[in-house]
């Protein structure tokens, strides 16, 4: 038994045989030619089959992954057709009597390796893209044909150096257990590949990973980071269990994910998604999703040098809104700050962004900018039931001038002649203290309100979230994050307005049902967590849940309130 | 010939979509276009190439040299020129 540790990429657990993928040994000869034309003439036959290949592959990405992978291949198509590096060629094969083979991968060399020593991230990551354009020609030119996994038949486990967008493109997925790579990080074309087809992998495993021969059994497990080659018996029987019982309870849970979300004594709660852009609210509805409760809008507004107009955003929230057709959706307002750049927005760099001038308090200060997306969104209203949602709001003025910018983008907008649809309802996240100290005051001013524990607790806690070392300080059952739970719970409720949560918390199986006793009416999480909670809710009843959230507020920390949730006795 | 110098205001610099947005304009002319990173005082490219003008590495506020020859020189120095000082709008 050899157990290997790498970096968690894709959360899972599998077992199979190993199925190792080496790219193949390219063996390139340099021999001295006498009919130049004709090498330049195979050079760009070569490269009209790696264009053709190239488009196929991606349509097929944008078809099964994103448009944002399939993207890659246009660089690639790019590169296949750069001036420079084809001058390269041409002088070697004219001049030199270079053959084409050579030539070729030499000026492939030259400019990948002048990426790499820029030290530029973005730049190393673009030498690997050239290597592979360079070794897709080379395969052509030396009849190789295309190598990919494809000849991968049956259920395995893919151990490999590390693995490119044109490795995996051609992967018949049915046959995929999980990843492992030698290199990589949980940022690596693996790891976002693993976690969109939802199948576990460990990346970063170091070197040791390619002395497993092929067929070895493997065991993966995906969030621990763990693999483990030729497991001893016990081992085995141990992860048998482990994916039998996840596998078969996942597809029972899957199969009522349609219905809603019932406790034992009929109190009915609402279950929706937290989306981040428009592709994810359809797979959001086959995980039983019965709307949004986040549409996070910055998908919109990262990664581009000019600011998204009006037309665009109204084109994306409306491909969601059509999608979801009369299901609530809940957007919430643009939410940057110095944390991430944007290049048409100086946002300046600060000590501590998460404490900074970001989400409301930034659009509050650029009126014209933010009722573009305001506009946009009450353009794409009509026949939905559309939600606004504010995020960051520490004060009653914050939220006045909110609504009062929403009216005047309103006004914008019929002036301008498009319908808005009647009832839009307004509501604030809370996830600033000073917002669930006065959630009596602000339940006036709004709609709904949705609690985002993630924020609430780090500013509860005083600990950023992303840090490792304070993990312990992170965690929303800590009572003194549910005690402001409760209070936004009780003040909403008697103002008659309606209560989400769409933080980590509403999609944790243990902190859920404390959430149900304190009388949550909306839980909203990440779409694949839906047909277990809801599974989970079904098994509490509401009395028992009130009995559950009044003990735990009581109890010392985070720990405690987990384990009294544990052993709570249905 | 037509000459120019512009600085650089985008904030990736010469990267990623920028880059790519570079080279479409530059090659949408006939003229034989040539760029160098002047605050690096490095090597001319041609600005029709992604590898060349990635391998420039153009970063923010740095100073870039342009030059153009051919029918359509002056346009073409002009409209690069017009792209950098827009941020790519």
């Amino acid at each position: 038994m050899i157990i290997l540790k790498g970096i968690p990429a894709s959360g899972g657990i599998a077992t199979g045989p190993a199925y190792v993928f080496r790219h193949a040994e390219l063996g390139i000869k340099r021999e001295t030619i006498s009919d130049p034309a004709a090498e330049i003439s195979r050079l760009d036959s070569a490269r009209d089959i790696a264009r053709q290949q190239l488009q196929t592959l991606r349509e097929k990405t944008e078809l099964e992954a994103s448009a944002d992978e399939a993207a890659i291949f246009d660089a690639h198509a790019m590169f296949l057709d750069d001036p420079s590096l084809l001058e390269l060629v041409a002088d070697a094969v004219n001049n030199r009597k270079l053959n084409v083979e050579a030539a070729w991968s030499d000026g492939i060399e030259n400019f990948a390796q002048q990426m790499e020593m820029m030290g530029d991230e973005y730049l190393s990551a673009r030498a690997a893209d050239i290597r592979d354009v360079g070794k897709r020609v080379i395969r052509i030119l030396s009849g190789q044909g295309d190598t990919d996994l494809s000849e991968l038949s049956a259920p395995s486990i893919i151990l490999a150096q590390d693995l490119t967008p044109s490795d995996t493109a051609r992967l018949d997925k049915n046959f995929v257990l999980g990843f492992a790579t030698a290199e990589g990080g949980p940022t690596s074309h693996t790891a976002i590949l693993a976690k969109a087809l939802g199948l576990p992998a460990v990346v970063g495993c170091g070197p040791a990973l390619l002395e497993i021969c092929g067929g070895t059994e493997m065991l993966i497990h995906g969030g621990k980071g763990e693999l483990i080659a030729s497991p001893d018996e016990e081992t085995k029987k141990r992860y048998v269990q482990l994916t039998g019982e996840a596998s078969r309870m996942a597809e029972l849970e899957l199969k009522s994910a349609g219905d809603h979300a019932v406790t034992k004594d009929g109190r009915q709660v609402e279950i929706v998604a937290n989306v981040g852009s428009p592709s994810d609210a359809v797979s959001a509805l086959k995980f039983g999703a019965e709307g949004i409760g986040l549409l996070r809008t910055e998908f919109l507004y990262l990664e581009r040098t000019t600011a998204p107009t009006e037309e665009e955003q109204l084109a994306a929230y409306k491909a969601v809104l059509d999608v979801m057709e009369k299901r609530p959706v809940v957007v919430r307002t643009l939410d940057v700050g110095g944390d991430k750049q944007l290049d048409y927005l100086d946002l300046g760099k600060e000590a501590n962004p998460f404490l900074g001038w970001r989400a409301i308090r930034m659009c509050l200060d650029k009126p014209d900018f933010f009722k573009i997306q305001l506009r946009a969104l009450l353009r794409a209203s009509p026949g939905h039931d559309l939600r606004i949602m504010f995020p960051m709001i520490a004060t009653l003025e914050e939220v006045r001038r909110s609504k009062a910018l929403l009216a005047e983008a309103r006004q914008e907008v019929i002036a301008a002649g498009f319908p808005v649809a009647e009832n839009i309802q307004v509501g604030i996240m809370v996830e600033i203290p000073a917002a669930a100290q006065m959630a009596d005051l602000f339940a006036k001013e709004v709609d709904f309100f949705s609690i985002g524990t993630n924020d609430l607790t780090q500013y509860t806690m005083a600990a950023e979230r992303t840090s490792e070392k304070m993990a312990y300080l992170a965690d929303p059952c800590h009572p003194a994050v549910v005690r402001q739970i409760k209070r936004v719970i009780e003040e909403g409720h008697k103002a008659g307005i309606w209560i989400g949560v769409c933080g980590e918390m509403a999609g944790d199986p243990e902190a859920a049902p404390i959430l149900l006793g304190l009388g949550l009416d909306e839980f909203s999480m990440a779409a694949p967590s839906i047909p277990h909670l809801k599974a989970i809710l079904r098994e509490w009843s509401y009395a028992n849940a009130k009995k559950l959230a009044e003990a735990v507020i009581n109890l010392e920390n985070g720990a405690a309130v987990r384990e009294h949730v544990r052993n709570f006795r249905l | 010939m037509e000459k120019g110098k512009v600085k650089v205001v985008n904030e990736v610099g010469l990267h990623a979509r920028p880059a790519a947005l570079f080279v479409a304009k530059a090659a949408s002319f006939k003229s034989d276009i040539r760029i160098h990173n002047a605050t690096k005082d490095g090597k001319w490219v041609s600005a029709k190439s992604i590898l060349g003008v990635l391998t420039l590495g153009v970063e923010k506020d740095h100073e870039i040299e342009i030059t153009a020859e051919g029918a359509d020189e002056a346009e073409a120095v002009k409209q690069i020129i017009a792209l950098i000082e827009n941020d790519f709008a």
